[in-house]
């Protein structure tokens, strides 16, 4: 049960939420914009959030969409993750997702949603990463398309009353070969100790994981050390460690030493698959 | 504006109910409709008791609000009846204390409707939103091979 009351607001335009938003801000209210809204019903129970409004962008045709468009995929923010995997237009970001929440959930999580989830995972985010797509954004000025990559530190950063309306990405880039791996605590159905995925482009393999440190990551520095041969075995894979952005974390699922264990296999396993594909 | 009609088809009867637009799909249902088969425990859309078919789709009432499903097409357990996997689960005896049968008994019917050949995988992947605390998980997966195999049998 949510003990707090909210107004709700289900625009079918971009340019209808944003104002909405720009107009109850005026009011000095505080406004939220939710899609699947999964998350949003958890932490508003847990009394975590307690916006004065909500502004629901399911209905937005423009969040909805899923489809290739000359040599781009786009897929709308509120397409829910069981779409996503059913589409299979993307196999790598299908075999991502479909190892988040459970069946009946990912019928009602949506992609957006998963990417800008307050938990540290957002696992959906992988993909995108490690294939430099770009987010459209539905912000005062109109729609604007940034890099993943630029607008990607330890969460997407989007300035007061954005949201995202879709990702698009390369045609090309979600052809190539890939790996992706998640290792829980026990049940197929749980917070990850460690998703990875990896994509080979132009021979040079492309890693990006979830779970190891507070957010996900895709950093150049691991990338070099993965694809280069002339550090080998165990000693690149002691490299990489220094390499990580933030400590390792550590929590009821996992130790700090069992998760870098863990990291530590499945980075072998990737450069050895990896290495294989031409 | 804290509360509205919200229009919903329930069990193919169309209803109106004034609600909190705060108030989740699983209390509209138990306290405004009094359709009890829908069964609250987590409350955090981990455990499938409080499934239900949204459009044909199974999805947990406990993570969704009523105002979300304006003119949707809601089936709870009384919804559903003299069907082959309700038959099915009474003769194998896939239940136990009952708590979670009516949220399997719905995932397992849309399971079977839209995945009509489904593997051991795909009956794992869909079985694993609900959890049974008396564990009686090999009997209502065996329960659901059989419904699929006999339909397959039929055709």
């Amino acid at each position: 049960m949510i003990n707090f009351d909210f107004e709700y607001c289900k625009p079918k335009t971009w340019a209808e939420a944003i104002k909405q938003y720009n107009n109850y801000r005026s009011q000095n209210k505080q406004v939220m914009y939710v899609a699947g809204a999964t998350e949003f019903i958890s932490r508003a129970r847990m009394d975590e959030v307690n916006p004065e409004v909500i502004i629901d962008i399911k209905e937005i045709q423009e969040c909805r969409v899923i489809h290739q468009q000359n040599s781009e995929l786009i897929i709308g923010a509120a397409v829910t993750l069981t779409n996503v995997a059913d589409s299979n237009v993307f196999p790598l970001l299908t075999k991502v997702v479909k190892q988040i929440a459970t069946k009946t959930e990912r019928n009602k999580i949506t992609i957006g949603g998963n990417l800008m989830s307050n938990l540290p995972y957002k696992e959906g985010i992988l993909p995108f990463l490690l294939a430099d797509s770009k987010i459209v954004i539905a912000t005062d000025k109109g729609l604007e398309k940034r890099s993943i990559l630029q607008v990607f530190t330890d969460s997407i950063n989007l300035r007061d009353g954005e949201f995202i309306v879709q990702i698009i990405t390369d045609i090309e880039i979600i052809k190539q070969p890939f790996f992706t791996e998640k290792r829980t605590k026990q049940s197929s159905v749980n917070y990850p100790i460690l998703t990875s995925a990896a994509i080979k482009v132009d021979g040079l393999t492309r890693v990006a994981f979830s779970g190891l440190c507070p957010y996900p990551f895709r950093l150049q520095q691991i990338e070099n050390l993965v694809n280069d041969p002339s550090v080998k075995g165990e000693k690149r894979i002691q490299k990489i460690m220094k390499q990580l952005p933030a400590p390792i974390v550590e929590d009821m699922h996992a130790t700090q030493k069992y998760r870098a264990f863990v990291f530590e296999r499945i980075v072998s396993k990737i450069i050895e698959q990896m290495e294989a594909v031409s | 504006m804290l509360n509205q009609v919200v229009k919903l088809t329930i069990n193919g009867i169309e209803k109106e109910v004034y609600v909190r637009n705060a108030e989740t799909l699983i209390h509209t249902l138990r306290h405004e409709l009094g359709l009890m088969g829908a069964k609250p425990a987590c409350n955090n859309g981990d455990c499938g008791a409080c499934t239900v078919l949204v459009d044909g789709l199974p999805l947990n009432s406990c993570h969704t609000l009523t105002v979300e499903n304006e003119n949707r097409s809601i089936t709870t357990i009384e919804g559903l009846t003299d069907t082959t996997i309700q038959e099915r689960f009474i003769k194998n005896w896939a239940i136990q204390c009952g708590y979670c049968t009516p949220g399997f008994v719905l995932n397992s019917y849309a399971l079977i409707e839209t995945e009509p050949d489904a593997d051991d995988a795909t009956i794992d992947e869909w079985l694993d939103s609900n959890i049974c605390r008396c564990t009686g998980y090999q009997e209502i997966k065996q329960t659901v091979k059989e419904v699929i195999q006999m339909r397959g049998t039929n055709e």
